[in-house]
């Protein structure tokens, strides 16, 4: 009688189907992802302006708050981009002005991101009465008209960086939860939730033990979407005057202080060079959202 | 109308494949899937290919119509239809090939109508583009509809699809299919997702169609019964080569291809329970895709293979008539030795003693779009200790929710459980700890009842701390027992469930129920995803298991011959209510309740003969608006009268231990059945 050989056979896989220790889906995942042109060049434009947001202070030829007489020069050999109405060279303060959007962008999406995964996991898992208070609440926000609220916030709290992160994730958190809330409705009628519960693990655990690993790849591409449209957010706060405050290299207030001489038709070095910069980075970071958006959903 | 393809006389074989190889080009390199595939279809012939899933059946299927995916592609052999080179067809005869001569029916009809567009639109549609006028082609879609015997033709017309049942849909797809009157209809898994009496239908329905039009089928599928049931002759596929071919029955009760023979012993059939013995099993897996095979595809999992059958290719072996069987020990293939192990040791259930379980009353309605659907109504019954209460009945008959009402996943509107005597709360939330550790279940599908983030060893050891509060060294040994006990090796501690096959995932599901010592486990179709060699090892475990550790079981399964072979008693739901309660073989061999009557006539058997079919008329009547009095009085083909209509008969014993609800007295049913047994003796 052979009920070990004939049950022990039946559990030997057929050869080259050895599990390995490393999760064998996540490398496939990242070599999909070093394949996706989309993706790597989103991450070239994106990394060159995050290397000019921490690496700027040493780097650039001049002080972009330096003020000289030398005013309104078009593009030169001494001024690449030119010179603004205060005789700052255009081209240190383009380079320097990455750093202002890159620290509030990415921690106001941050917060966005987390507080929406939070209140969307607590909607989609809880359901009943929970969900529809909460949704009912996200949709009342959701309908207002959000620069609005932003532009109230910001002069009631005054500007800061701090200030302008808080405001613009608590924006953003409505989305996410809705985006994260319809994710977790799926996961959640899966069975192994079920056999969570059997054990008797409670719901924060099954949120964010079980669930959330598992809805982890829409959350990253949600926050890159979000990402690009924070960076569009903060630009046009500053833009309007309840951003990122004088005298900052921030692009954003480089158009803002610059516009006015385009009527004049000759100065369009001052206002190009920062647009083409938001323009870049914004660009960068949807060609990014992409790449990972395809290879999450195959 | 467009030029017909060439119908050319002579040919007379409505499909024919020589030598064909399909592969699928993976990471750079070719897949083999399937190996000179040969064999035909004669015209007017119906010709099975079964095989477990991955051996290649549907990708024969899709080479067939030029439809494989983008990486596969027919790398040498010849596919022609009708006497006609399906391989080399431009697009524009492609397009005619596949509107005019072949035609395909899938596994999920749903998926295969258009959700937007209306029945007799869509059906329409079919003969417009076969080149009929609108007002023409609507008539047609009529008549169509009509022929796959849809009462109330005029009504579905205007309906959508997702407003007819599963069933009404597949008849649907079919009548569509037949529409251009194909010289050759493909069907894959047609039947697959349907409930049994509803699959009988259909089948009764293919069949009769299939004679009636001299149609061509290729009949695609895992199940030997259903195969035996419509196909004159038989194809048997093996990781994606033709090992045994022949007349139906003859392959059936003489096999000559020792996977034939193992996959024929895995079944648990002609009446085989627990107690008689542990069920054969294939051991060892399919070969990946496109390993290199340079002998038998079958010699690394046969017990009769030899040192040549690892080298040396067996050629095809003419057995008489047209039976082949590409075997070099075709002559001793039914020789195999079996692979069954000691004999267990079942304690017999003491059903003197308290009952383990108990539920009364237990009901739940749910509400649903402002209507209360009675998912499940007064079920009471009681569970012994080491015992297996099967739970049959076709979907939306509350199988499930009891299990869940049972487990405290759902709160039961009414009633109540009771574990060791003790009232249990209603839900997981009131329940202690122990409560919980005695009550756990294996759920259907493996894939999505393991969390595919964790590894094995992390679920094993969360649930290990949670249900037996062991952590530590202490929890690492225990859990190395568990996986012992279910025969999982244990390297796979570190592996994610997604580099594990649907079996081992499933041993898994079954180590993690059996963590905390529970009383009673419930199964709730825990073999219906596996193929059914993988189905044998995991009822032997589950009876080792029991014999083992005296857990109950309370088995949920549409298979009749699974529940049968597993179970002490069963219980058969209709609608929500228990029509019938009583130990196994007197609920199979009778008198039964006229459902059950008519469930075990429509499941089609590998033994083929048997019972006569009980058609069952229309539907299953929708929970949210049940039939007045008897709920089964719709369709009871012993139906008695008005009583039926106004008065729901009660759960009464008819004998010992066997209760039954049906006005039809015991022994009217006893003499009724027996006339039907003895008709077809």
């Amino acid at each position: 009688m052979s009920a070990m050989t004939d049950d022990a056979a039946g559990i030997e896989p057929a050869a080259g189907f050895i599990p390995k220790e490393a999760s064998i889906a996540r490398r496939e995942m990242l070599r999909q992802l070093a394949r996706s042109k989309t993706f790597l060049i989103g991450c070239v434009l994106v990394g060159f302006w995050v290397f000019w947001a921490i690496a700027s202070t040493w780097l650039i030829p001049h002080d972009p708050l330096e003020q000289t007489d030398a005013i309104l020069q078009s593009p030169s050999f001494a001024h690449w981009f030119g010179t603004d109405q205060f005789g700052r060279d255009i081209f240190s303060r383009v380079l320097a002005g990455a750093a202002s959007t890159l620290r509030v962008a990415p921690l106001a999406t941050l917060l966005g991101v987390t507080a929406g995964t939070m209140v969307g996991l607590v909607t989609g898992y809880f359901g009943g009465i929970v969900d529809e208070t909460i949704s009912r609440i996200v949709d009342a926000v959701l309908a207002l008209p959000l620069i609005v609220i932003a532009v109230v916030a910001l002069t009631a709290l005054g500007s800061s960086d701090v200030t302008l992160i808080v405001v613009i994730g608590l924006i953003f958190t409505p989305p996410v939860a809705r985006t994260v809330r319809a994710t977790v409705l799926g996961e959640r009628q899966l069975d192994y939730v079920q056999a969570a519960q059997l054990r008797g693990e409670r719901a924060p655990y099954i949120m964010l033990s079980e669930i959330l690993p598992n809805i982890s790849g829409p959350i990253v591409v949600e926050a890159t979407v979000r990402l690009g449209y924070a960076i569009f957010a903060v630009a046009g706060l500053t833009f309007l005057g309840f951003g990122v405050q004088p005298p900052s290299p921030d692009w954003s207030l480089q158009i803002a202080e610059n516009y006015t001489l385009l009527s004049a038709g000759t100065y369009w070095w001052t206002v190009l060079f920062a647009g083409l910069a938001i323009a870049t980075l914004v660009i960068g970071v949807n060609l990014v959202s992409d790449g990972l958006q395809q290879v999450v959903d195959q | 109308m467009s030029e017909p393809l060439a119908d050319v006389g002579e040919s007379p074989h409505a499909l024919e494949l020589d030598k064909l190889d399909v592969v699928y080009k993976v990471r750079g390199n070719d897949r083999q899937v399937l190996r000179g595939l040969t064999l035909h279809v004669r015209r007017g012939e119906a010709y099975g290919l079964v095989g477990e899933s991955g051996c290649g059946k549907s990708t024969a299927a899709l080479a067939i119509v030029n439809y494989l995916p983008r990486n596969g592609r027919v790398r040498s052999g010849g596919i022609s239809i009708n006497g006609r080179d399906a391989l080399t067809l431009g697009r524009g005869d492609l397009r005619r090939l596949r509107s005019k001569s072949v035609s395909m029916v899938y596994q999920n009809p749903g998926a295969a109508l258009n959700p937007s567009i209306r029945i007799g639109k869509q059906v329409a549609e079919v003969f417009r583009v076969g080149g009929a006028g609108t007002e023409d082609a609507v008539e047609h879609a009529h008549q169509a509809l009509e022929r796959v015997q849809i009462a109330d033709v005029g009504s579905v017309m205007e309906r959508y699809p997702h407003q007819l049942s599963g069933g009404m849909q597949q008849r649907v797809v079919i009548a569509m299919a037949l529409a251009a009157d194909p010289a050759l209809l493909i069907l894959d898994e047609p039947t697959t997702g349907l409930d049994s009496t509803v699959e009988a239908e259909v089948l009764d329905l293919v069949a009769a169609l299939q004679s009636e039009l001299r149609t061509s089928v290729l009949f695609i599928s895992h199940n030997l019964g259903i195969i035996r049931k419509m196909c004159a002759r038989v194809g048997v596929l093996y990781a994606g080569r033709l090992i045994e071919e022949g007349e139906t029955e003859t392959v059936l009760n003489d096999p000559r291809h020792p996977y034939t023979v193992g996959l024929l012993r895995c079944v648990p059939r002609g009446g085989v329970r627990k107690d008689h013995g542990r069920l054969d099993s294939v051991p060892g897996f399919l070969p990946n895709l496109g390993e290199e095979l340079p002998g038998c595809v079958f010699a690394a999992r046969c017990a009769l293979a030899e040192a040549r059958c690892h080298t040396e290719e067996p050629a095809a072996h003419e057995i008489g008539g047209s039976h082949m069987s590409r075997c070099h020990f075709h002559e001793r293939a039914q020789a195999l030795p079996r692979e069954i192990g000691a004999d267990l040791d079942l304690p017999p259930v003491d059903r003197a003693a308290d009952a383990l379980l108990r539920f009364d009353d237990l009901g739940k309605v749910f509400k649903q779009q402002g209507q209360d659907v009675h998912a499940l109504v007064g079920a009471s019954a009681a569970i012994w200790s080491g015992e297996t209460l099967g739970l049959v009945g076709e979907s939306g008959s509350g199988k499930t929710t009891l299990a869940r009402a049972v487990l405290g996943l759902v709160e039961p509107t009414s009633g109540g459980v009771t574990l060791d005597g003790s009232e249990l709360a209603p839900t997981l939330g009131g329940r202690s700890a122990a409560d919980m550790r005695a009550l756990q279940i294996v759920f259907q599908n493996p894939d999505s009842a393991l969390n595919r983030r964790h590894p094995v060893r992390r679920i094993m050891r969360r649930t290990l701390k949670k249900l037996a509060g062991l952590k530590g060294a202490a929890a690492e040994q225990r859990m190395i027992e568990l996986m012992k006990s279910v025969r999982l090796a244990e390297r796979y501690v570190s592996a994610r469930p997604n580099a594990l096959s649907g079996g081992l995932k499933q041993r898994v599901a079954i180590a993690r129920a059996f963590a905390g010592d529970p009383k009673l486990v419930v199964c709730d179709e825990p073999t219906s995803a596996l193929d059914v060699s993988v189905q044998a090892a995991i009822l032997n475990l589950l009876v080792e298991l029991q014999a083992e550790k005296q857990v109950a079981y309370l088995f949920i399964s549409h298979d009749l011959g699974v529940v049968r072979y597993i179970s002490d008693r069963i219980a058969v739901l209709y609608l929500g209510r228990l029509q019938e309660i009583g130990p196994a073989d007197v609920v199979f061999d009778g008198p039964h309740h006229p459902y059950t009557e008519a469930l075990l006539s429509a499941v089609p058997t590998i033994d083929g003969g048997g019972r006569d079919r009980i058609k069952l008329e229309g539907d299953i009547p929708s929970a949210a608006s049940p039939p007045s009095g008897c709920v089964f009085h719709t369709r009871c083909p012993r139906f008695l009268g008005e009583i039926c209509k106004t008065e729901e008969p009660p759960l009464v014993e008819v004998e010992p231990n066997h209760s039954m609800r049906c006005h039809i007295p015991i022994e009217e049913l006893r003499r009724l059945q027996a006339r039907k047994a003895d008709v077809h003796a």
